[in-house]
């Protein structure tokens, strides 16, 4: 396209954004601070997470972006027609064939492979924000690993619900060091972070922040010992693939009660289908 | 005459302490001794440095000069005796000393509790802080923590702000005393509450220091608080100690004429 350098973003900016990833990378879940852009986009639709694909992609990369697991919603339509226009990438839905899935949400179900790199969008990226409401003091309880409040949030989940009720944002702790949101990942997901080939990289537009997990690197959920952490489980199977470990959205399918449960991740389902039929 | 000579060890050396925002306004010059097991009362008019003075002690703000000397003993025979200079440690050290060996009950104890979570929550925060992580078990203390401070353990679940101001008061002590902190501050801990809840805290905070043998700097200007807690006094003036001494002995016979003028001019109904 003409007017835009490759992936809209311009080098000068890409290389900012490299070498905060790089930091990101040597220091798994600590957030680093970035010079994020205006992105022609509003805030909330990915921002971070565009700024982050824009500046690791290359010419001959295949592309995946999911919203909430699925190929076909708006966000993730329009972030793919984006970097169509501005880096003309070949694009893809299928999560084995992409380089880069960037992603909203969700984890593919399908394991990803070394080499790959996930990108996620993240709106908060600071684990404590809900408890600590100044940066400066959440900064220097990161710096001291000073994480008990964590756990006042799970006990008083507890407290409340009998159970541990946070069920998205779930926090981790990663390599024994930095408690890090996930960004709103179901605690479905939560078991994928851990020891995964891929690389996973944050990003969140309007807070300026990116961080990481590198690939097989040892991620905790927090929890307590007589409340162990656990996934949702369903009753159900997928009603279209008939999966029973995966994900499910519980869609309505009319105005008298009906309803079904899906996998969330739409190229995961698709495959299966295909494979059973 | 000679005054008693107290044997019980140093806990805290505090020497020319210095934290002035200008001339008069702050502290200047401090040096006392507080003994383990020791409650101290610091009392004064407004603005006579003794909130400031608290501050500098409980590692919240650091002093223009002097030094402030914690000295930890280790339980076991080997009596290793670590000296502590509260600000020439890290502040990784010193934050971590103030959440686990040290306690501070603020006068309105919204600045020292989470009003967002419940009491229960509230009160095991330090215990997460350290570690625990049983749920069960930080619930049963902090059932136990209620029952010592006389509040119901049925409202553990409570949020603090359905609570009455001496009931979060007595919240904030336990939240404090979770810990079992070797030392506390404590600013005007009942100022804001009336008299006979005073009383009540007062009376159960005695006790609570009495059966864990706290040591406590206690600030108030509150001379009868004074009279009832504190073993020994400090009388503070425009940043300077004026006077110090055994309670009843300041109380009963002030020296300063400003200590003087400080007992004659309370009220006694």
């Amino acid at each position: 396209m003409n007017g835009y350098n490759f992936a809209y973003l311009d080098e000068q900016t890409k290389r900012m954004i490299r070498r905060a990833l790089l930091k990101a990378v040597a220091i798994p879940g600590y957030q680093v601070p970035f010079g994020g852009r205006e992105m022609p986009m509003p805030y909330g639709w990915g921002t971070g997470g565009v700024q982050l694909t824009a500046s690791i992609l290359g010419a001959d990369d295949i592309l995946k972006v999911i919203d909430q697991g699925a190929d076909d919603t708006t966000n993730a339509v329009s972030i793919r027609h984006f970097f169509q226009r501005v880096a003309g990438v070949e694009t893809t839905t299928a999560t084995t064939a992409a380089d880069v899935i960037q992603t909203r949400h969700r984890i593919p179900e399908t394991p990803l492979r070394a080499g790959q790199i996930l990108v996620f969008q993240v709106p908060i990226p600071e684990p404590l924000r809900f408890i600590e409401p100044s940066e400066q003091e959440t900064r220097l309880m990161h710096a001291l690993e000073e994480y008990g409040v964590m756990h006042v949030k799970l006990y008083e989940d507890i407290a409340r619900y009998g159970h541990i009720a946070t069920t998205y944002a779930y926090p981790v702790k990663v390599d024994g060091r930095y408690v890090m949101d996930p960004s709103p990942i179901p605690k479905f997901d939560n078991p994928k972070l851990d020891g995964n080939p891929a690389l996973m990289l944050f990003g969140a537009g309007r807070e300026k922040r990116l961080y990481a997990i590198p690939p097989y690197t040892r991620v905790e959920s927090l929890d307590f010992e007589d409340h162990p952490f656990e996934i949702q489980r369903w009753e159900h199977a997928c009603a279209l693939c008939g999966s029973d470990h995966s994900y499910l959205d519980e869609v309505i399918t009319d105005d008298q009660g009906g309803r079904m449960f899906v996998c969330s991740d739409t190229d995961y389902c698709q495959s299966r289908r295909g494979e059973v039929a | 005459m000679k005054k008693p000579v107290l044997e019980r060890p140093v806990l805290l050396d505090v020497q020319g302490i210095t934290r002035l925002y200008g001339p008069a306004k702050g502290c200047e010059a401090i040096d006392f001794q507080l003994h383990a097991g020791e409650v101290l009362g610091i009392v004064g008019e407004s603005g006579s440095g003794k909130s400031t003075l608290l501050r500098v002690l409980a590692g919240l703000e650091a002093p223009d000069a002097g030094q402030v000397l914690y000295r930890r003993q280790t339980d076991d025979a080997g009596a290793e005796e670590a000296e502590l200079d509260l600000y020439a440690i890290g502040e990784a050290r010193r934050r971590a000393l103030l959440r686990l060996e040290w306690g501070l009950v603020h006068q309105n104890p919204r600045d020292g509790l989470r009003m967002g979570v419940s009491a229960g929550a509230n009160i095991g925060e330090r215990l997460m802080a350290q570690g625990q992580r049983h749920y069960g078990q930080l619930r049963a203390t902090g059932q136990t923590w209620m029952r010592q401070v006389e509040l119901d353990p049925g409202r553990i679940d409570d949020a603090p702000r359905t609570f009455s101001g001496g009931m979060q008061q007595r919240l904030q002590i336990a939240r404090t005393l979770v810990t079992q902190p070797r030392l506390v501050f404590m600013d005007e801990p009942t100022g804001g509450l009336d008299v006979s809840v005073q009383a009540r805290l007062l009376d159960m905070l005695r006790t609570l220091v009495r059966q864990l043998g706290l040591s406590v700097v206690l600030v108030t200007h509150d001379l009868a608080v004074a009279r009832l807690l504190a073993h020994r006094l400090m009388v503070m003036r425009r940043g300077q100690v004026v006077e110090t001494g055994l309670t009843d002995q300041i109380l009963d016979d002030p020296q300063h004429e400003y200590t003087q003028l400080l007992v004659s001019s309370v009220l006694t109904p």
